[in-house]
């Protein structure tokens, strides 16, 4: 039974066998509730549950008494904007955000709107970049709340977060950045970052599935509204029992990406550099997308003129990829985070984005890029528009007749 | 306790490979082949003995751990899988994926 090479790791991430090894006692032996204070099965549970909470702190320099355990990033998401946009409401009614989030993150924006709140949607540059002067001259006296990603999940751009905390602390305005992509894979620290409220997914650091995590800074202290509301767990701000079997993994996941933070990061840098390289040294007209340096190595994301890119994926069906996110697939429209960074409709269409992660091998790559190249050829010549190209028209200057 | 002797490092190692090549998925075969191998080389050098009783001891926990794991998985590993085939018949090394049922695992445990 053969199954494509995974080449998707921006979707998810399958389980390091070590995660699963920390969550198997959980799943089996240890099935206390947490929350359960009278008896030996809640107390080890407690104590699995606060050792993964210090694991997932110490990944991020936060004190554990900052994590709240979710059950995703999204949840995490939803929980920082809303919970903070009502909290401050009174006084403060506007909320700042960059085109290029994540759908959960936007969609929480409009149902702000929709209570009226303003929120302020702002462009990002070509290179997929936030243009720190707009940023600042955007904030007002009633902005409540600045939301940025640390890393797209689609282009893999890394945004000057650091940069972007300073303003916001200056101006007395939170931060909240989704950082469910970063996590793990490059260093970060929300105190030298001054950053207010994270976002943690652990399905994207070789973690569990259904598991996250959000961190609320208490010194100076945020305010949120919970979203879910009942017996007053995770300090009152998202109640329900937490599953200590995920919340372990969710730490598992998060202490084993400390050690192997720049391992990992070698190795993808290598095996990224090794994938456009190849691809880009045999055949013309491909285009990255997002800025070259600040971004993590990961995420490729690469658009190939002259062809559509969901027939690329389906010429590629020995290999797992995607064109934009996962939450975005279903529809047939090009990525909004592509449009947002200006790309040409039609290069919009052609992207497709390349996932590399910490098990992916030279040989998986090497078979990528064959296959890629040998079908952009092929998807190429077949292509009426690259004809024309070759005969030196200009695409651009022609009048497309309507039929 | 006597200090790790250079031929308990070496058995480790080998027993470590060992292990982790009875891995059915082709990525945490590859994966746990490698990172063994680099792990044990980064630390050639060490010559502190407190400093390799530490990084033996971890090793031995690893060890441990990927024997639980690859013993939850080979018995239940499906029929050899086939490479896949090359259209043009070249000598690409073959990248070989197996299925791996975790609802298996639970229920035989």
């Amino acid at each position: 039974e053969l199954r494509p090479l995974y080449m998707d790791f921006q979707a998810t991430t399958p389980m390091d066998p070590r995660v699963l090894d920390a969550m198997l006692p959980f799943q089996v032996n240890y099935y206390g509730n947490p929350h359960s204070r009278t008896h030996a099965y809640g107390w080890e549970s407690e104590t699995a549950m606060e050792t993964a909470r210090k694991q997932v702190a110490d990944l991020i320099g936060a004190d554990p008494r900052e994590i709240i355990f979710t059950s995703g990033a999204t949840e995490s998401n939803n929980m920082a904007i809303k919970g903070v946009a009502r909290f401050y409401q009174a006084k403060k009614r506007h909320v700042i955000t960059t085109q290029t989030e994540h759908k959960c993150v936007l969609d929480s924006c409009r149902i702000l709107e929709a209570e009226g709140f303003e929120v302020t949607y702002l462009p990002v540059q070509n290179n997929g970049l936030l243009d720190l002067q707009l940023l600042e001259a955007s904030i007002r006296p009633e902005t409540s709340l600045v939301s940025v990603m640390t890393v797209n999940n689609e282009i893999g751009v890394k945004q000057p977060i650091k940069e972007i905390g300073q303003i916001c602390r200056s101006k007395g305005v939170f931060l909240h950045t989704d950082a469910a992509q970063a996590v793990g894979k490059i260093p970060i620290s929300v105190s030298d970052w001054k950053v207010d409220l994270m976002s943690i997914s652990g399905h994207k650091i070789y973690g569990p599935k259904g598991v996250g995590a959000l961190y609320v800074q208490r010194r100076p202290r945020v305010r949120l509204e919970p979203l879910q509301n009942g017996g007053g767990q995770e300090r009152g701000l998202r109640s329900g029992t937490v599953p200590t079997p995920l919340a372990v993994g969710l730490g598992a996941a998060c202490s084993i990406s400390q050690k192997e933070m720049e391992y990992d990061h070698q190795r993808v840098s290598m095996l990224a550099n090794r994938l456009v390289q190849k691809i880009m040294s045999e055949i013309p007209d491909v285009v990255m997308n997002g800025d070259p340096e600040q971004r993590y190595p990961g995420c490729i994301n690469l658009s190939f003129a002259y062809v559509e890119g969901e027939s690329l994926l389906m010429a590629l069906k020995d290999v797992a990829l995607s064109s934009g996110s996962a939450c975005t697939s279903a529809s047939l429209e090009p990525s909004y985070v592509l449009r947002a960074i200006g790309a040409d409709e039609d290069l919009a269409h052609s992207s497709i984005r390349f996932g590399i992660g910490r098990f992916t091998t030279e040989q998986e790559v090497d078979y990528t890029a064959e296959k890629c190249i040998q079908h952009v050829r092929r998807l190429r010549e077949m292509s009426p528009l690259w004809e024309m190209v070759q005969e030196g028209i200009d695409l651009k200057s022609i009048k497309w007749t309507q039929h | 306790m006597a200090a790790s002797t250079r031929s308990q490092v070496i058995s480790l190692y080998k027993m470590m490979l060992k292990e982790s090549s009875r891995f059915p998925s082709y990525n945490y075969r590859t994966y746990a082949l490698r990172r063994v191998r680099d792990a044990f080389r980064a630390n050639r050098e060490v010559e502190d003995p407190k400093a390799v009783e530490r990084l033996m001891e971890e090793g031995e926990q690893m060890l441990a751990l990927i024997q639980r794991q690859v013993a939850h998985f080979v018995p239940i590993t499906t029929a050899a899988s086939r490479p896949i085939p090359e259209e043009n018949g070249d000598s690409s090394p073959s990248r070989v994926y197996e299925m791996f049922g975790f609802m298996k695992v639970f229920l035989g445990l």
